[in-house]
């Protein structure tokens, strides 16, 4: 995949910008409430690369359910472009931990699935080889989903989503089931996926190291019910190095903060 | 090494004769259809009678002709490609089916160990087909628009009211309970609401094989709608699709191996209720030529008729497994079938 080099200044136009104003979330359980996150107040410039840690459980993945709306926050607002979130729109697109292709459609059938409903599946039918090509799938476009491998089928999940544009990718732990090698090589395709469209994307991940070595800022959350403890700056260019110094003293830190500094 | 190069020239060795073992097998069992239907046909021309049967010269020369077909395909062997090779697969078969049916003419007419008029021989059953073969084909006509029209109407009826239960709360709240109730019930519970309440006997059939048909498809589709992962809405959604394409495109195809499941129950029961409707009210079909037959004490008749439904509905049950397999083929890298 490309390996584009240091290119921090975001870009405005094509990415989405965010903000969280006082973000409350609740479960509805039996006959009480489960409050999950708690005033979360949050800026996302349009471009970056920001990556979301805390413990599991701790409301994460609900955070980027609100934002790709397929959820209302209980109090509180999500600004888009300075426009609330009211649903969910093709220009927000989320890659699941699982891949969740639907088994009858090919690779092909499921990439074209966002300009289906869009109904331009007639006119930009080429979108879906370019996706397919930009994943590295292209020789893949007619095989059904059980005839992938897991990381095959997260890439499918990745063309799905970027063969719509998007303005913002948010990742909800993509790569939490890969094997190791996979989870490695596929970090650096995203980071280079990012670098070249410039969208804004939002990553969910419990992967300290994924989180310091791929995003520009990272977010670290408290356990359930979630607010912000704190924010990471990871002033680095890429191509990343897993074994750069700064990185490593980053992790300590991050550690520290997630409550885990004596095994840093 | 030379213990692994003798024990691999003993491998080949064994292939060999193995191979050899095959090649004769194989030389003997090619012709020995040809020779047992041969051998049917000498034994119903040429052994004595116990009773006078007619049409037995027949018998004798469709199992010549039988014999016949198989020498020509055992000689063409390797030449006639897949087709030979679909029916190389049934030769211990039709060698068997050729002794049963020397065994049944030996017991019936030849040797009559079995008593007429309840067992009758194979060239009383060829009797029917020449004699009665156009009435039968009205029948199985009359039998499969009927059925057609049925399950037809059933299955898709079934189909859309599961898809309503499965996707809509409402539906499901006021559906639920009428098919826990109805469901359970046997189809031809309904007979005799159904002959008085429709206006002709055709309608009250079409209506049985419908309910027979439909309520199983409704109940698998149901469960099939309302079992969706529910991840894979959210995908759809989050890519911008509206409530249409979550259910057609999303709920529909994902409760398709549900929704055959249904349609093999409906298209069993459908045929008990078309049998037992044609013998109750209907004036044609082969259920009532099977209950005219036994009335007439026509046995020969009957059993022509049994053999011809149960081929007719072996025949769909078989169509329906083409279309599921072109239509789930998707499910074949996923489950064993």
């Amino acid at each position: 995949m490309v390996a584009a080099t240091t290119a921090l200044e975001p870009d405005i136009d094509a990415g989405l910008s965010l903000s969280f104003r006082s973000v409350s979330h609740a479960f509805a359980l039996a006959d009480e409430l489960l409050p999950v996150l708690s005033g979360v107040d949050l800026e996302v410039q349009g471009g970056s690369f920001v990556a979301i840690l805390g413990p599991s459980g701790c409301g994460k993945s609900t955070l980027l359910r609100l934002v790709a709306g397929l959820e209302q926050p209980r109090s509180g607002q999500i600004l888009a472009d300075g426009e609330p979130i009211a649903g969910p729109h093709p220009s927000r697109v989320v890659v699941f931990q699982d891949p969740t292709l639907y088994p009858w459609r090919t690779v092909e059938g499921n990439v074209a699935l966002g300009l289906e409903t869009r109904g331009l599946l007639r006119h930009r039918r080429d979108r879906i080889g370019a996706a397919l090509r930009l994943v590295g799938l292209e020789r893949f476009a007619s095989a059904f989903p059980h005839q992938l491998s897991g990381g095959m089928a997260q890439r499918a999940a990745l063309a799905r989503a970027l063969v719509n544009d998007p303005r913002l990718l948010i990742l909800d732990e993509p790569l939490g089931k890969l094997d190791q090698l996979t989870r490695m090589t596929m970090q650096n395709e995203i980071v280079a996926l990012w670098l070249n469209a410039r969208f804004t994307t939002l990553m969910v991940t419990h992967d300290v190291e994924e989180a310091l070595l791929m995003a520009q800022r990272v977010v670290i959350m408290t356990p359930r019910p979630a607010t912000i403890s704190e924010i990471i700056d990871v002033e680095m260019p890429y191509p990343r190095h897993r074994n750069d110094p700064r990185l490593i003293a980053l992790r300590t830190l991050a550690l520290e903060r997630l409550g885990l500094g004596t095994y840093a | 090494m030379f213990g692994a190069a003798d024990e691999r020239v003993g491998f080949l060795d064994v292939r060999l004769r193995r191979d050899r073992w095959i090649c004769a097998r194989g030389a003997l069992g090619r012709v020995l259809p040809a020779a047992l239907w041969t051998a049917l046909a000498g034994v119903t021309a040429f052994w004595p009678q116990a009773d006078d049967w007619p049409r037995t010269r027949e018998l004798a020369a469709l199992a010549l002709l039988i014999a016949g077909a198989l020498a020509t395909i055992a000689f063409l062997g390797r030449r006639l490609g897949t087709i030979g090779e679909r029916i190389r697969h049934w030769e211990p078969w039709l060698a068997a089916l050729a002794t049963l049916v020397a065994v049944w003419e030996l017991l019936t007419a030849k040797l009559a160990w079995l008593p007429p008029p309840f067992f009758v021989p194979p060239q009383a059953i060829l009797e029917v087909y020449l004699d009665e073969g156009d009435k039968l084909l009205e029948c199985i006509l009359y039998s499969g628009l009927l059925l057609g029209q049925g399950t037809i109407l059933g299955a898709g009826i079934g189909f859309l009211a599961g898809i309503a239960l499965g996707w809509s709360p409402r539906a499901s709240y006021w559906g639920h309970p009428i098919l826990r109730v109805l469901g359970p019930l046997p189809a031809t519970a309904w007979l005799p609401f159904a002959f008085f309440a429709f206006p002709s006997s055709r309608s009250a059939s079409i209506f049985l094989v419908a309910l027979a048909t439909g309520i199983p498809v409704a109940v698998l589709t149901w469960s099939g709608v309302s079992s969706v992962n529910s991840a894979y809405y959210d995908v759809a959604r989050t890519l911008g699709a509206n409530q249409r394409f979550l259910v057609w495109k999303v709920a529909v195809p994902a409760a398709m191996p549900h929704v055959f499941v249904g349609l093999f129950m409906g298209l069993s029961s459908s045929f008990a209720v078309l049998v037992v409707a044609e013998m109750m009210g209907v004036k044609a079909g082969l259920g009532w030529y099977l209950q005219w037959a036994q009335g007439w004490g026509a046995y020969a008749n009957m059993y022509a008729a049994l053999i011809v439904l149960a081929l007719v509905c072996a025949t769909l049950v078989a169509l329906l497994f083409k279309l599921r397999d072109r239509l789930l083929a998707w499910q074949k890298g996923l489950l064993k079938w």
